[in-house]
C-alpha cells in the first residue's frame, strides 16, 4: 500500500520532513500528532503526492508516486485539506458533487446524487444540502469536504486489490464536541471496512480515542509511534511539545488521557 | 414594482433559486438570435431584413439593378459580418473572462483588468506601426493573419509572465496577481503609447479609436481570419470544464481531485491567449464583458463551469450585439466606440461586485 521510505523533504537547508519511514494499511486508521511546525502537514502532502520528496520515495503498491497520472491517484485516496478557500456561489451539495465530477469518473448520475446526499447524512447536513456552501459555519465547511471525500472514494472505480486511501489533514480543527466524534467516528468505520486512513490530529485525547496507532512527529522526524499507551508518556510529550503534560487514564476501559500542566504559583 | 411582488423576490433569492443549466442555454441561445437579427435589421441606411431576398439575390449574381446592389453592400458585406464578428468578439472575451476567474479562483480576474488585453493591444499595435517597416518580412507571408497572430502572442507573453510571476509553491497568489497584472498593463499601455506618439496624424486617430474598440470595420476576410481561432476555442474549451471546477476549491485540491493541474493551466492559457488576442485584433480594447458575463450566469445558474463556460459564450455574443447596435444608432449617423457603451454598462456590475464581495473575492 502508501508507504514512505526514509522520505526528507527540505525547502532551501531547512528538512521540514527528515527520514521518514511510515506504511498505510488497508483497515488501519493512524493519527499523526505533534506540536505545531514538527512537519505533520508536509509529510501528509508528500504522501498525497502533492508534493516530491527531496530524498528517499513515496510508493503506492510498490510504483513510485510520482508515476501515477493524477486521475489515477484520485481513484485511490482522497484528500481533505486544512482550509479550503472556495469563494464561488456552489450548494453544499455541488461542493459534495465535485467530489466525483473529475476526470476518469462517470458523469453524475442518480447513483451519484444519492451517494452524495449518503454522505452529506453521514457528516449531520443533509438538512443544509441546497444551503450555499459560502453561507455556511467553519465547522459546516469543513464537514462539506469530508462528505466530498468520502463521496470521491465511494464512487471511484476501482479494483478488489486496490483498496483506498482516506487522508485528513486536521479534520477536527473548527468542529464542537459531538462533530468531533461523529468525523473521526466516521473515519473509523472507514477503517474497518478496509480503508487505510491517516489523519493528522491536534487533539492527543481525539487521536488516543479513534486511531489505532499513534505517530508522534517532532522537528521533522518520527520520535515515537504505537498505541497510545506506548505514546503517552510524561518524559516523552513533554520533550516533544516543551511544556509539562502529565499522562493518565481513565477509570472504566483503562483509556490513556493527557492533561497540560498547568504551574501555578 | 409593487409591494405584493417583494416577498416573492426574497424567498427566491434565500434558497439560491437557479435556473437549470438547459434553462440557461436556451434563453441564451433565444436572445442572441434575436441580437442577431436585429443587428441585421438594424442601422443608419434604414435598410431591413424586408431587403433580405433581394440582397442575396444581388450577391448571387442574380439580380443586377442598383438597389438591389445597394442592398447586398448592407446587409451582405457590412452588417453580416459585422454581426458575426461581433458574436465571435462578445464570446471569446467572455469566455476569456470566465476562464481566468476559474484559474485564478478570483470573480474579479480579466483580461481587460489583468493586462492581457493591452498586452495583445501592444502586440498589435507594433504589427500595425512596424507592418510595413523593419517587421515586414516577418508579418508579410501571413498576410490577414498577421494581426490576430501577434496579439495571439502578445496576450499569451502576458498571461504567462502572470502566471510566473504570482505561482510560487503551486498556488497564485491572487493579490500578486493582480498587481503584476496592473503593472504590466500599464508597462504595455505605455509602450504603446510609445508607438502612437511616434505614428502620424492618420494612424494615430485609427489607434485612438481603435483602443477604444470598434466593429466598424468588419468585413469577410476579417471574418475568416477569426475563424481557425474560433475552431480552436471551441475545440479546447470544454476540455477545462472540470478542471476548472477543481480549480474552484484551489489547485491541491483539484490535484487530489484527480485533475492534471499544469495540463489544464497550459490548455486555460493558450485559449485565453487565442481569445483575447483575436478578439483585440479585430475589435480593439472591450473591457468589461468578460467581467459582467460570466458574473451575470453564475447569479442566474450557478458556478458550475458546465454551465458558466457554453453561456458565458452565448449571453457575451448577445450582448456584443447589443451594445454595437446601440454605438451604432445613438449617435447616427456617427457611431461610438463600442468599448464606452460597454464601459457604460459594466461599470456599475463591477462596482457593486467589488461593493459585495471585496478585492480578494472572499465574502
Amino acid at each position: 500500500m502508501l508507504a514512505a521510505r526514509s522520505a526528507t523533504f527540505r525547502v532551501g537547508t531547512k528538512s521540514l520532513v527528515s527520514d521518514v519511514d511510515l506504511t498505510l494499511e488497508p483497515g488501519r486508521f493512524i493519527a499523526i500528532i505533534g506540536p505545531n511546525g514538527a512537519g505533520k502537514s508536509t509529510l501528509l502532502r508528500l504522501l498525497t503526492g502533492e508534493l516530491k520528496p527531496t530524498l528517499g520515495a513515496i510508493d503506492l503498491d510498490g510504483r513510485t508516486l510520482a508515476s501515477y497520472e493524477p486521475s489515477a491517484l484520485a481513484r485511490r485516496r482522497a484528500v481533505v485539506p486544512q482550509a479550503t478557500a472556495l469563494s464561488f456561489p456552489f450548494t453544499a451539495k455541488e461542493v459534495v458533487l465535485l467530489g466525483a465530477t473529475v476526470p476518469g469518473f462517470a458523469a453524475p448520475s442518480e447513483h451519484i446524487e444519492l451517494t452524495a446526499s449518503e454522505c452529506l447524512r453521514t457528516v449531520g447536513l443533509l438538512a443544509l444540502s441546497d444551503r450555499l456552501y459560502t453561507h455556511l459555519s467553519g465547522g459546516e465547511r469543513q464537514r462539506v469536504h469530508i462528505a466530498r471525500a468520502l463521496l470521491q472514494l465511494a464512487v471511484a472505480e476501482r479494483g478488489a486489490s486496490q483498496p483506498a486511501i482516506l487522508m485528513l489533514d486536521e479534520p477536527t480543527a473548527s468542529l464542537d464536541l459531538a462533530h468531533q466524534g461523529v468525523v473521526l467516528g466516521e473515519a473509523r468505520r472507514q477503517a474497518r471496512n478496509g480503508r487505510a486512513v491517516l489523519a493528522v490530529l491536534h487533539d492527543l485525547n481525539l487521536a488516543a480515542a479513534f486511531a489505532d496507532e499513534l505517530v508522534l512527529m517532532n522537528r521533522g522526524r518520527i520520535e515515537a509511534r504505537g498505541s497510545a499507551a506506548e505514546v503517552f508518556k510524561d518524559e516523552l510529550l513533554s520533550r516533544a511539545y516543551g511544556c509539562d503534560v502529565r499522562t493518565n487514564t481513565t477509570p472504566a476501559p483503562g483509556m490513556p488521557f493527557v492533561l497540560p500542566h498547568a504551574h501555578r504559583p | 414594482m409593487t409591494s405584493e411582488a417583494l416577498p416573492a423576490r426574497v424567498r427566491e433569492r434565500r434558497s439560491a433559486h437557479r435556473f437549470s443549466t438547459g434553462q440557461l442555454i436556451a434563453g441564451s441561445a433565444v436572445l442572441l438570435a434575436v441580437a442577431a437579427i436585429a443587428s441585421l435589421a438594424l442601422g443608419p441606411t434604414g435598410i431591413t431584413l424586408a431587403s433580405l431576398p433581394r440582397a442575396i439575390s444581388s450577391a448571387l449574381g442574380f439580380s443586377t439593378d442598383s438597389a438591389a446592389a445597394r442592398e447586398q453592400l448592407v446587409l451582405i458585406d457590412i452588417r453580416m459580418p459585422r454581426t458575426l464578428l461581433g458574436m465571435f468578439v462578445g464570446a471569446s472575451l467572455a469566455i476569456a473572462g470566465a476562464i481566468m476567474q476559474g484559474m485564478f479562483r478570483n470573480p474579479l480576474a480579466d483580461p481587460g483588468l489583468i493586462g492581457v488585453s493591452s498586452g495583445a493591444a501592444l502586440a498589435a499595435v507594433a504589427t500595425i506601426a512596424l507592418g510595413n517597416g523593419i517587421a515586414a518580412p516577418i508579418l508579410q507571408p501571413l498576410g490577414v493573419y498577421a494581426l490576430p497572430v501577434a496579439a495571439f502572442v502578445g496576450g499569451i507573453t502576458t498571461t504567462g509572465l502572470l502566471v510566473m510571476i504570482a505561482g510560487r509553491h503551486g498556488q497564485l497568489m491572487v493579490g500578486t496577481l493582480l498587481l503584476a497584472g496592473i503593472a504590466l498593463g500599464a508597462l504595455s499601455g505605455a509602450l504603446t503609447g510609445l508607438i502612437a506618439y511616434a505614428s502620424d496624424d492618420r494612424q494615430l486617430r485609427d489607434l485612438t479609436f481603435w483602443s477604444m474598440g470598434s466593429l466598424g470595420g468588419a468585413t469577410w476576410p476579417k471574418v475568416f481570419a477569426v475563424l481557425p481561432f474560433a475552431i480552436l476555442i471551441t475545440v479546447m474549451t470544454p476540455m477545462l470544464i472540470r478542471g476548472l471546477n477543481g480549480f474552484l476549491l484551489g489547485e491541491a485540491e483539484a490535484y487530489h481531485l484527480g485533475v492534471n493541474v499544469e495540463r489544464t493551466k497550459l490548455i486555460a492559457i493558450v485559449v485565453t491567449a487565442a481569445s483575447v488576442g483575436a478578439a483585440v485584433a479585430m475589435a480593439g480594447i472591450i473591457g468589461f464583458v468578460g467581467i459582467v458575463v460570466p458574473h451575470v450566469v453564475r447569479l442566474l445558474a450557478g458556478p458550475d463551469h458546465r454551465v458558466v463556460l457554453p453561456g458565458s459564450a452565448l449571453l457575451g455574443a448577445a450582448l456584443m450585439l447589443v451594445a454595437d447596435i446601440t454605438a451604432r444608432l445613438v449617435v447616427k449617423p456617427a457611431e461610438l466606440p463600442i468599448g464606452i457603451v460597454m464601459a457604460a454598462i459594466g461599470t456599475p456590475v463591477f462596482l457593486h461586485l467589488v461593493m459585495k464581495r471585496g478585492v480578494g473575492g472572499v465574502e
